[in-house]
């Protein structure tokens, strides 16, 4: 730990570094992006408005931050959070998470994170949880393990495979809210009668998750653009 | 009464509980045991807070009722019970009145090893396994002794060392006697004569790794060599171990891409690395140990460091974090221009440091200075006006006169100190340039390939791509999603009815002539722009004879041609309206289209500009006849004191012929700058100063500006890559001839970099229909590689066929610039190198050389082609084997309401058929293979496949795909010999 008591430990980076694909810098950067929100209440909780979401307007600059950022954001907490132990442990709502800029507008928002959530209650996201969903989402995860999770992402009942429901729900977010973006119900399936034929291999109504790989693995482009940067 | 003590011993396979329930009966009829009961795993393991970790599906608890007094080592593994000599650990918690162990040794049917008792129900070796403690004691120590002195051939380190293991193993065995506190005492008594009083942490530890172990591997053979004596054992422990420590240290490797949570994989991580930590050193045998210590530790440092150094690698990656700001606002396709822009100054960084680095540095410090010969000095007609920044605008006075350009080398073999061979070096750089980027091209085309596989089908998953890879994740921008929200709905609808549809065509006859009429006006717009560059190259050849050219006159090819790549895309892009094309199909007519546009112009340029230079040649002869008769006559005129040499002619005053190689050089100079320029207008009027205006003259307009007519501009990423790839194909030609034009590129696409950044997040929106990028990338690259070919054919031209200039340039005055070349040989190397490079320059070699390539080519052509074969061959066995297990679950839905409940018989006969496959070793496997033959074969073969299934599905109670089944070995044999014979729904007869 650093002389400030903000760093990761340096075992723990590494290791963080062994069991993700993240470089230090990303790690550094997720670990600051978690806290931040933390830190936004904390001073809105303190001081009003006045210095409203400082770091994140400059998380929106880019500025190049990493440990600086980090070490701000620890010099800013309350005493009993300056740990790195409290830092890990404390949970994230959902709010705070689907707040953030990359994944305000992904129609998958709220399935990403109730996946990676390990909460007995799925509805926060620790330290360690949003380090995972990074790293499935970072570049150079392998294809394997982002076809993995993205099939979780689109089960949306959880149940293992992926049948009419959860393909006509997937069509939905697809489409977005607004209603002339929307798929008719004549067309809602034909489109999933369409997917089945080409996917569903083994006929047995609904895609499991061989069969998804499978036709993940044959995509040019999945893996370029199933990525989150921070 | 005593007290019961209730054991629980873990079965992993059928086969082990079935030897064990035999022993067990044993132990019973020796009076040793109460009772037992035999229980499935899963029903039972809440009641005995065995942890889930350790049970598969198939596991089996017996629970041993003891008397104490009798069973002093109270569990009973089915390893203890079929041998005596195996090494175990037990772990032991109480809770309440239940006290549960498990055997920590993977549990394995022993048959195979040779043990005698797997295959008989043993009543006699049960209680001798575990009869008092002592006499077994006394048996290890006896078999230890045995184990060490007969082998006095091995070396004493190695015996040490095992011994320390087994000693090891051996300080765990007294903990499985720990059923109960009584049990404890007593055992504590009698090991006190033993000298081993196990430290409880040690054992702990060990315990846990040993849990670990059977939680990885449960199968793995552990006891198989058991009866043979300590020797072998502690061999075969060290190699269980070496391999298991190497598949900890692959799951440490690979554990990132496991799908666990954090918290797991680190718990996992922590514990594999301890392992093997703890374990490595032992590994080491002998006197290798500290070897092997030494490389595991520099093992570990590499890792570190590599880790390092690819942080570091990722912190020195240029304008990351512009790119991903422009990724989530415009998604990854505008991004992929600016990743190919970043690629693109990489390359060029490169470039400039070969050409940089070997050619202008040493010619500046140790060639001559400026001035010293007639090629390094301004002549004296325009040395007033050299400094003019008019002048040196159109790169001539001095700039033309610097190394910068061709004309400026000297021709000297030797430079400095150094000895320097310019001239060669100039020529390799220049040879190297191309070798590099055709280098770089092709890898990063090859590395782009590698990830997709599959091209060729991608036709049969269009909805499926649709739906499952359409979302760009990347998309931060809520504008932009809404965007991406409507291009989906709009391609999922396309597609619908492109479905329902495919063959309305209405109106057939309008569309070709529409299609043709655009066609015939896109040629036409392609040749006058050809017949336009080159009308104004003609023109500006005469210019360059007359005196007093204005600035327009002077710069009138330059002009043109931008201004014909500025307006000739959009033109076309409202011809290509016509057609009414798709609009993916569109977009690939608009870039071939300007692609042709750019490379007609390119090479009208080349060819008028070829032209020029064949003029300049012709004209060489008479200047060359002009200089020699100035020199002559300076040197010899009358009128000057014979007595006193004369001072040589002032290199200003040296007639000197028109170096067509810098004229090719400044030409393209010029175009490179004008080129940049342009863009950079076109950029800051049409995108800025029209976002500007609509975002200003919005509030006081007629109509609404933003939504309607002007609106902000969108970036235009076809023509901006195709405007990058041609001024790259501009920088390869024309960097032979001036070296200088690298560097100047270099900046070009630095300040690019930024301004494009700058002006995309400024005044662009983003793209009506976002499309992604990713597959078109290596489209590019195709192009890029197109490009450089072109590229290379008329500098290639120029060195082979074209002698360079008599008085300027590093191969002025040789026949050709390739005789550089020949001089080094000749000279500098040996004489028979010479030799060997004059033989394989002989057409005889080249030519074989080339048919040989060729048949590479061919034989790689076919390879592959019977690849693709394969592999559609085998997608048709997959889905044979779809078939086959569709047909199979509907069967098994009925098979599996007859026999249900009876799971333990099943699991039994599972074990019986082990000892079937033994007995008949050969037989099944052929008739196995058939098997696997007719159903590969598929739906034609769907009767016999059925009757494989069939029973198959009696018997097994948990459905496994068909390979594994096959594995497992006897059954579908066996049934395929019966469906054979036309009973295709009887379930085996064991």
């Amino acid at each position: 730990m650093g002389g400030s008591g903000s760093r990761l430990s340096k075992d723990l980076l590494a290791e963080y570094q062994d069991l993700t694909f993240l470089t230090k810098q990303e790690i550094l950067l997720s670990m600051y992006v978690v806290s931040a929100p933390h830190l936004v209440d904390e001073q809105q909780a303190r001081s009003g408005n006045e210095h409203t979401g400082t770091p994140i307007a400059e998380r929106a600059n880019r500025s190049p931050l990493s440990a600086r950022a980090h070490k701000r954001f620890c010099e800013l907490l309350p005493q009993e959070q300056q740990s790195v132990e409290a830092s890990l442990r404390a949970q994230v709502s959902f709010e705070q998470i689907l707040s953030l800029p990359e994944l305000k507008a992904n129609p998958f928002k709220e399935r990403i994170c109730r996946v990676f959530s390990t909460s007995p209650t799925r509805d926060s996201l620790s330290f360690e949880d949003f380090l995972d969903l990074l790293s499935v989402f970072s570049d150079t995860a392998t294809p394997d393990i982002k076809s993995h999770y993205a099939f979780r992402i689109f089960d949306f009942d959880d149940d293992g495979t992926l049948n009419r429901e959860d393909l006509s729900q997937l069509v939905n977010c697809l489409t977005g809210e607004s209603e002339d973006t929307r798929l008719s119900a004549s067309e809602m399936k034909q489109l999933v009668d369409n997917i089945l034929e080409e996917s569903d291999i083994d006929r047995d109504g609904t895609i499991n998750l061989s069969e998804f790989q499978h036709v993940i693995s044959r995509s040019p482009d999945f893996a370029s653009s199933f990525k989150i940067v921070l | 009464m005593p007290p019961r003590a209730r054991c629980v011993s873990l079965c992993e396979t059928p086969a082990a509980l079935l030897t064990m329930s035999h022993q067990v009966k044993g132990l019973k009829e020796e009076g040793l045991l109460e009772g037992f009961d035999l229980r499935m795993a899963p029903t039972f393991r809440t009641a005995l807070h065995v942890p889930q970790s350790l049970l598969g599906p198939l596991t089996f608890l017996i629970v041993l009722y003891a008397k104490v007094p009798y069973l002093e080592c109270s569990v009973l593994s089915p390893t203890e019970l079929t041998s005596s000599e195996a090494p175990w650990t037990f772990d032991f918690s109480q809770s309440g009145t239940f006290s549960w162990a498990i055997a920590t040794r993977p549990v394995h049917f022993p048959a195979p090893a040779g043990n005698r008792l797997g295959r008989r129900p043993s009543s006699k070796q049960a209680p001798k396994a575990q009869g008092t403690w002592g006499r077994r004691g006394a048996q290890r120590s006896q078999k230890e002794c045995a184990g060490d002195s007969p082998s006095p051939g091995a070396p004493q380190r190695k015996q040490t060392e095992r011994r320390r293991l087994r000693e090891e193993l051996g300080k765990q065995e007294p903990s499985k006697a720990e059923g109960t506190s009584e049990g404890r005492r007593k055992r504590d008594k009698r090991s006190s004569f033993k000298e081993q009083t196990a430290p409880s942490k040690k054992e702990k530890e060990i315990l846990r790794k040993e849990k670990l172990k059977r939680q990885k591997k449960p199968r793995s053979s552990s006891l198989a060599s058991s009866s043979s004596g300590g020797e072998s054992l502690s061999e075969e422990e060290l190699a269980r171990i070496l391999e298991q420590v190497e598949e900890k240290k692959k799951l440490i490797a690979t554990m990132r891409s496991k799908p666990w949570p954090m918290a797991k994989k680190l718990t996992e991580l922590r514990e594999a690395q301890e392992f093997v930590e703890k374990y490595e050193g032992a590994l080491g045998k002998g006197k290798g140990k500290r070897l092997y210590a030494c490389k595991m530790l520099m093992a570990k440092k590499w890792v570190k460091f590599k880790r390092d150094f690819d942080n570091f690698k990722t912190q020195c990656i240029p304008w990351e974090m512009k790119i991903k700001d422009i990724e989530s606002h415009f998604g990854s396709s505008v991004a992929s221009y600016f990743i190919f822009l970043r690629w693109m100054y990489g390359v060029n960084l490169v470039l400039f440091g070969l050409i940089f680095g070997l050619v202008i540095i040493p010619e500046v410090l140790m060639g001559m200075p400026y001035g010293s010969i007639p090629r390094k000095t301004v002549p004296r007609a325009e040395e007033e006006k050299a400094m003019d920044f008019s002048v040196l605008w159109d790169f001539e006075g001095y700039i033309k006169y610097s190394a910068l350009f061709y004309g400026y080398y000297n021709n000297q073999r030797t430079i400095g100190w150094l000895r320097y061979r310019l001239p060669m070096a100039y020529f390799m750089v220049g040879v190297s340039v191309f070798g590099y980027s055709l280098m770089i091209v092709i890898r990063s085309m090859a590395s782009n390939t590698q990830g997709s596989t599959g091209e060729g089908e991608s036709d049969n998953f269009t909805f499926s791509f649709k739906m499952f890879t359409s979302w760009d994740y990347l998309i931060g921008n809520s504008e932009t999603a809404d965007n991406k929200y409507a291009s989906i709905t709009t391609s999922f609808k396309e597609s619908i009815v492109d479905e329902q549809e495919s063959n309305k065509e209405e109106n057939i006859h309008l569309t070709r002539f529409l299609r043709v009429l655009a066609n015939f006006l896109i040629t036409c717009c392609l040749c006058g722009s050809g017949y336009l560059i080159y009308f104004v190259v003609k023109r500006s050849q005469q210019f360059s004879k007359m005196q007093n050219v204005s600035w327009y006159e002077r710069n009138e090819v330059e002009i043109v041609m931008s201004l014909l790549g500025m307006f000739c895309p959009p033109l076309f892009e409202t011809i290509a309206a016509l057609e009414n094309y798709h609009p993916r199909t569109g977009l690939k007519w608009q870039l071939g289209r300007i692609f042709a546009l750019f490379l007609g112009n390119l090479y009208t340029f080349l060819l008028a500009l070829m032209d020029d230079v064949h003029l300049k040649l012709a004209h060489e002869e008479t200047i060359k006849n002009i200089t020699h008769w100035t020199l002559f006559n300076y040197y010899n005129s009358s009128g000057w004191n014979e007595s006193v040499p004369r001072p040589p002619l002032h290199p200003a005053d040296v007639p000197r012929g028109s170096c067509w190689e810098t004229a090719v050089g400044i030409e393209f100079m010029r175009l490179t700058v004008s080129d940049m320029l342009v863009t950079y207008i076109t950029i800051l009027l049409g995108d800025f100063l029209r976002a500007c205006f609509v975002r200003f003259m919005n509030y006081c307009w007629c109509w609404d500006l933003e939504a309607g007519f002007p609106s902000y501009a969108e970036f235009d990423i076809s023509g901006n890559v195709l405007g990058l790839i041609f001024n790259q194909g501009m920088i390869w030609m024309g960097s032979f001839y001036a070296p200088g034009l690298v560097g100047i590129n270099v900046l070009r696409l630095l300040t690019s970099m930024y301004f494009q950044c700058w002006a995309v997040m400024s005044s662009n929106v983003p793209h009506e229909r976002v499309f992604k990028a990713s597959r078109s990338n290596n489209f590019y690259m195709g192009l890029l590689l197109l490009v450089l070919f072109l590229s290379l054919l008329p500098v290639a031209y120029t060195i082979m066929s074209l002698p360079p200039s008599f008085d300027c340039g590093p191969f002025s005055g040789k026949n050709r610039m390739y005789d550089v070349l020949q001089e080094t040989i000749e000279n500098d190397f040996p004489t028979f190198l010479g030799k060997i490079f004059a033989f394989l320059a002989n057409p005889g070699l080249i030519i074989p050389a080339i048919l040989l390539m060729f048949l590479a080519i061919y034989y790689l052509n076919s390879v592959s082609k019977s690849l693709s074969q394969a592999n559609a061959q085998l997608r048709k066995k997959i889905q044979a084997l779809h078939e086959v297990e569709k047909s199979h679950k509907s069967v098994k839905g009925k098979a599996t309401a007859r026999d249900s409940g009876d799971t333990l018989k099943s699991s039994s006969q599972n074990a019986t058929q082990l000892q079937l496959t033994k007995e008949e070793t050969s037989p099944p496997s052929a008739s196995q293979s058939q098997a696997m033959d007719k159903k590969a074969q598929g739906p034609g073969t769907s009767n016999s496949a059925r009757g494989t299934m069939l029973p198959a599905s009696g018997h097994l109670p948990i459905s496994r795909p068909p390979g594994v089944r096959t594995d497992s070995g006897h059954p579908p044999s066996q049934t395929h010999l019966w469906s054979a014979s036309g009973k295709s729904a009887q379930r085996p007869p064991h």
